[in-house]
């Protein structure tokens, strides 16, 4: 399990690396107006969405399926947060404004889990279907327009902080609960089960179905609270672009870290890993100044690299060179 | 049922028959003494859009003219969709905001033979056919990058650091405003464009870059931003790094919606220029024209101004979007 971790850590230390060869102010932290402020701490900020996402996303994935109305759930979170807080600065309007988001977001959290657990449909093709409607609905609320708001208790959610940025510390205190509730009691070993064979799990006595629901939902939840983050982050909700994508990184945050697209094995330090390293790719792209034309190239290459570097196949062949060479 | 769901389809039919009737005997179907219009809207992603949308319906009321109006969601294929079947109701002029620069060439293929002339507006098509639409109503957007330069060359002395945050990666409005800015700096070799980055037109991706660029450029004086939201994004990461937008980093940015507009009212955005979305009267004017068979020019730029803050406190009770 460690040396399935090394290669991520490895090819998150060199991008770091190559950051403060090209940067060398990257690395350094200063405090500003109360809190941290540099480099690293913009990778935590603008990674946390991410994170959360590809949390939900993990124990989605374990269970042998794929979410892909996350990016679309998120859009939807801030959407309705912004048109609920509107022109006021209180802070109990942002929080039942939050509440109601991620309620909302629970209830499609639900209908998700009803087409795969309720009616076995296949996940990624269920998910489709809120992915599609969804900015539709997020749109329909915010009537297509950016809705902006100026709330201060809002803005402390996605671009607050507490010495370090607020949320980390929410996508960090949801990782610590996951790992808590799914690794020191049975139900992250109940998951696997469902995810290795749901048929033969529900014969052994395991409620796959409630199981395989509880996780779209909370998918559905973290999906939610990093659409409030995206959202909080510029105090606005964009119906259009929040989110948009976000459900292929955190797909593949999650592959990255070593969980398997197949189910019934998840790592939830992977997860970070992956999260880590997709952001601090986007965030040199911008700090060594690649041009935008060639973004895409250079992050599929990097990506690329650290998939091959863990199939078993390519490391198989690369161990096989060092042994053969000098024979 | 089944006998209503006959009796419903057969008058579907036969309504349909006798559309045709009349479009046949009207010969290219502008006959009337009412001109009908189809446009094909992109979508309503933002206030700019919403306003252009409301723009040309108020003014086609205005002019008498029947508008048909479809929104496609940012996506061509329902635009295409939109303009086929505007063909087929026989409008007297199709008029739409091309999604995207490529792909247009089979669907304007079939107005000009059904002899329904096109006019573009707001954003143009690539194409080495011309013939296929009568003119392009729009911004010119090098003109609106080389107003941002000219105000930039004017405004300051000395040795000038400017990052610039460009729109999505090969949209027509990102490769033009940054074509013409670059040209009017380089009259001035002090101003240096020291990173330039995409911000896909969001808030957010304004904000990311800009985070970046503070940490990674030692000095930086200027931003100039494609669009306004990527400059409000640029304005909170100015905030976040202790230093104040509008006076420590002096801001340029381009559109004039109603938030960048009150950001530059209150002194966080220093210079605007305006890429106007209420171009609904000109394009009235040149679907009349059009229609009537005189000549018009190919290219017709839309009427759009600048902003500085005083001009801004001005403007602002009374803009539309």
């Amino acid at each position: 399990m460690k040396n399935r971790l090394l290669w991520p850590l490895l090819a998150l230390v060199a991008l770091l690396l190559l950051n403060l060869v090209v940067t060398p102010s990257f690395f350094s932290l200063r405090v500003q107006d109360g809190h941290l402020y540099g480099g690293l701490v913009d990778v935590l900020k603008n990674g946390a969405p991410t994170l959360l996402i590809a949390l939900g996303m993990t124990l989605v994935i374990a269970t042998r399926g794929i979410d892909l109305s996350v990016g679309a759930v998120a859009a939807i979170a801030g959407a309705v947060a912004c048109v609920h807080i509107g022109t006021s600065d209180s802070a109990g309007t942002a929080i039942v404004g939050m509440v109601l988001a991620l309620a909302l977001c629970a209830l499609l959290g639900l209908w998700n889990g009803f087409l795969v657990a309720g009616l076995g449909i296949q996940p990624i093709i269920a998910t489709l279907v809120l992915m599609t409607a969804g900015r539709g609905v997020a749109m329909l609320v915010t009537e297509g327009q950016i809705v902006t708001v100026n709330n201060t208790a809002y803005k402390q959610v996605g671009a607050g902080f507490v010495v370090l940025p607020t949320a980390i510390l929410i996508a960090l205190l949801v990782l610590g609960v996951v790992a808590f509730v799914t690794r020191r009691t049975a139900l992250g070993m109940l998951i696997e089960a469902v995810g290795v064979n749901p048929e033969a799990s529900r014969l052994a006595g395991v409620r796959s179905r409630t199981i395989i629901w509880t996780v779209y939902v909370f998918a559905a939840v973290c999906a939610g609270i990093a659409g409030l983050m995206i959202s909080s982050n510029v105090s606005a909700a964009d119906a259009n672009n929040a989110g948009l994508w976000i459900e292929m990184d955190a797909i593949l945050a999650v592959v990255i870290g070593g969980t398997s697209l197949a189910g019934g094995r998840y790592s939830l330090t992977g997860t970070l890993l992956g999260a880590l390293i997709i952001q601090t790719l986007t965030t040199t792209v911008y700090t060594i100044g690649v041009a935008p034309e060639v973004t895409l190239v250079f992050k599929a290459v990097v990506v690329i690299a650290v998939c091959l570097v863990q199939a078993p196949k390519a490391r198989a062949a690369l161990s096989f060179r060092k042994v053969a060479v000098p024979s | 049922m089944l006998k209503k769901i006959t009796t419903a389809v057969s008058v579907v039919l036969l309504s349909a028959l006798t559309a045709c009737g009349s479009g046949g005997g009207g010969g290219t179907g502008s006959s009337g003494d009412t001109i009908t219009m189809g446009f094909a809207q992109v979508g309503a992603e933002s206030g700019w859009r919403t306003a252009n949308t409301k723009s040309i319906q108020d003014e086609a009321k205005a002019a008498g003219i029947d508008l048909k109006f479809s929104d496609a969601q940012q996506k061509q294929e329902n635009q295409i969709k939109a303009i086929r079947s505007y063909i087929q109701q026989k409008v007297s002029v199709i008029a739409f905001s091309p999604v995207v620069e490529t792909g247009w060439d089979t669907v304007l293929l079939e107005a000009k033979r059904a002899n329904i002339p096109v006019i573009l507006t707001d954003r143009s098509i690539d194409s080495d056919d011309t013939s296929l639409y009568k003119t392009f109503l729009g911004s010119d957007f090098v003109e609106e990058g080389r107003r941002a330069g000219d105000w930039l060359v004017a405004n300051v002395n000395g040795p000038t650091n400017v990052v610039e945050l460009q729109g999505t990666t090969g949209a027509a409005p990102a490769i033009d405003r940054k074509k013409g800015f670059e040209e009017k700096i380089a009259a001035k070799p002090d101003i240096k464009v020291v990173a330039s980055q995409t911000g896909d037109f969001t808030r957010s991706g304004g904000k990311q870059v800009m985070e970046a660029f503070l940490k990674s450029q030692p000095q930086i004086d200027v931003v100039y931003a494609h669009n306004d939201d990527m400059g409000l994004g640029a304005i909170e990461a100015i905030k976040a790094a202790g230093k104040v937008p509008g006076k420590d980093i002096k801001i340029i940015t381009v559109d004039a919606v109603k938030d960048g507009m009150t950001a530059l009212a209150n002194g966080e955005i220093n210079f605007i220029v305006e890429c106007n979305p209420l171009l609904g009267k000109q394009l009235m004017e040149l679907a009349k024209k059009v229609v009537a068979g005189e000549e018009v020019p190919a290219r017709v730029v839309t009427e759009e101004g600048t902003f500085t803050q005083e001009q801004a406190k001005e403007a602002l009770p009374n803009r539309q979007y």
